[in-house]
């Protein structure tokens, strides 16, 4: 087989699974804001196998609990959230930047455009980052947030969530994703964590939550393991 | 804004144990500007270093109105087509530097804009050449996903001409994958949808 047609039959693939799907429209900016034509497969090229490289100059120690940046104690329930990063063959994906951002405890935002009428907390902002360690490992410590309204449709309520963007080995492995917990009530109603149409798929969604990471009289713990797609040019060190 | 749609969907909620394989994309949503922009951000090169130029243009939706709310990031290689392999980005590079990644939110208007220098052609893992590029991701509430495509030049003709990807894409589409020169730099709209939608990538397949 030639690479063109390696390259088509994976194309073909794709197209299938592509999951989410641009256009959800029960999500509704999504009729807007998706593409409609078919995505095209470039030449695998150095500039999408490639990627930024991180180190200890991108975080400090403090980045990764964000309960600490305010004078006070941050509100809510503090948890810790940890998991492994891998590639798809299974290896971890290691010293890869990891960004966070949430709601606080009562579901606010620090942002200017979040007008839900609950309380901010001066002692939450909501942002961290972390690289992972040898062996793809990360953990953050923060407040579970809370569910917040929007208003996508009538009396809309977003799960509670985290959201994380990944790095990885390359910029085909870039990963913007929600982290939710489990048992959620309002997962009935959320066209975005349903816009992932493969249940089994969506449930990669869910954290679990990990007593082994409970800190006795401190925090609970929950676990969520990444596994990033795409390729990347192997560097040296790693073969 | 569209009105607010009645729930007429339910979702089922089964025990349907999650399955191996790759983590999902979820949207960037709303609220990401106090979380992932920053300062150097969209200084890709230091301002002073030769060569250096604009990169702007903005995001459009569907009905060609702009987005207030996206995230555009790039990746390229230097004029040599060297990719920095030096770690870190948040530092900004020095004002002679180079640091091959850029993150930009959208403003008001839609714009982005970053500093950057245009990269020497960079080839094909099988080692095919390719035209003068720079990779670029868009990310905005209202997507599941990002978008991928890739910036051109459009005074690098020839190189352009013989370009594997350009010269599998439709001709009348091909266009929307190059950036047009001006005064300081380079102009690169992106279409989300639309009869002259950008040209979108699948790279997660490679
Ligand atoms: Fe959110």
């Amino acid at each position: 087989m030639t690479d063109l047609e390696k390259a088509q039959q994976s194309a073909d693939r794709v197209a299938t699974v592509l999951d989410p799907a641009y256009l959800f429209p029960d999500y509704t900016s999504t009729v807007l804001r998706s593409p409609s034509k078919a995505l095209v497969m470039p030449p695998a090229g150095l500039s999408e196998l490639t990627g930024p490289t991180f180190g200890s100059g991108d975080v400090r120690d403090t980045d990764a609990d964000l309960t600490v940046h305010g004078s006070g104690e941050a509100i809510g329930e503090r948890i810790i959230v940890h998991g492994t990063v891998r590639d798809s063959y299974g290896k971890p994906v290691r010293n890869t930047l990891v960004e966070v951002w949430q709601a606080n405890a009562a579901g606010r935002y620090i942002h200017k455009v979040d007008q839900h009428p609950a309380p901010l907390d001066p002692n939450f902002v909501g942002a961290g980052r972390c690289l992972t360690d040898e062996q793809g490992h990360y953990t953050f410590t923060t407040i579970k947030p809370g569910p917040y309204p929007w208003r996508n449709h009538t009396n809309a309520w977003r799960p509670a969530h985290i959201h994380f963007s990944l790095f990885g080995r390359a910029f085909t492995q870039r990963l913007v994703t929600q982290m939710y917990f489990p048992g959620d009530p309002l997962f009935f109603q959320d066209p975005i964590f349903n816009g992932v149409r493969d249940e089994a798929a969506r449930k990669r969604l869910i954290s679990s939550y990990d007593h082994s990471a409970t800190r006795p009289e401190w925090a609970l713990g929950y676990r969520f393991d990444i596994v990033l797609g795409g390729a990347a040019r192997t560097p040296m060190e790693e073969s | 804004m569209t009105e607010p749609i009645p729930p007429t969907f339910v979702y089922e909620v089964t025990d349907v144990p999650a399955s191996e394989g790759v983590t999902p994309w979820q949207t960037v949503g709303p609220y990401f500007h106090y979380a992932l922009p920053y300062d150097s951000g969209p200084q890709v090169a230091g301002s002073s270093r030769p060569g250096a130029f604009t990169l702007h243009g903005c995001v459009y939706d569907a009905e060609g109105r702009p987005i207030p709310d996206s995230l555009v990031e790039i990746w390229q290689a230097d004029e040599s087509g060297r990719f920095v392999d030096e770690p870190g980005i948040f530092e900004a590079p020095a004002p002679d530097g180079f640091r091959g990644f850029g993150r930009c939110d959208t403003d008001a208007d839609g714009h982005y804009a970053f500093t950057t220098v245009k990269p020497a052609g960079v080839p094909t893992e099988n080692g095919a050449e390719q035209a003068p590029h720079i990779a670029m991701s868009v990310f905005a509430r209202g997507m599941l996903r990002r978008v991928v495509t890739r910036v051109y030049f459009d005074d690098e003709a020839s190189a352009n001409a013989s370009d594997p990807l350009l010269s599998s894409v439709e001709a009348s589409r091909s266009a929307t994958l190059v950036a047009a020169s001006e005064d300081g730099g380079y102009r690169f709209d992106v279409r989300l949808q639309g009869a002259d939608e950008t040209v979108f990538l699948d790279v997660a397949a490679h």
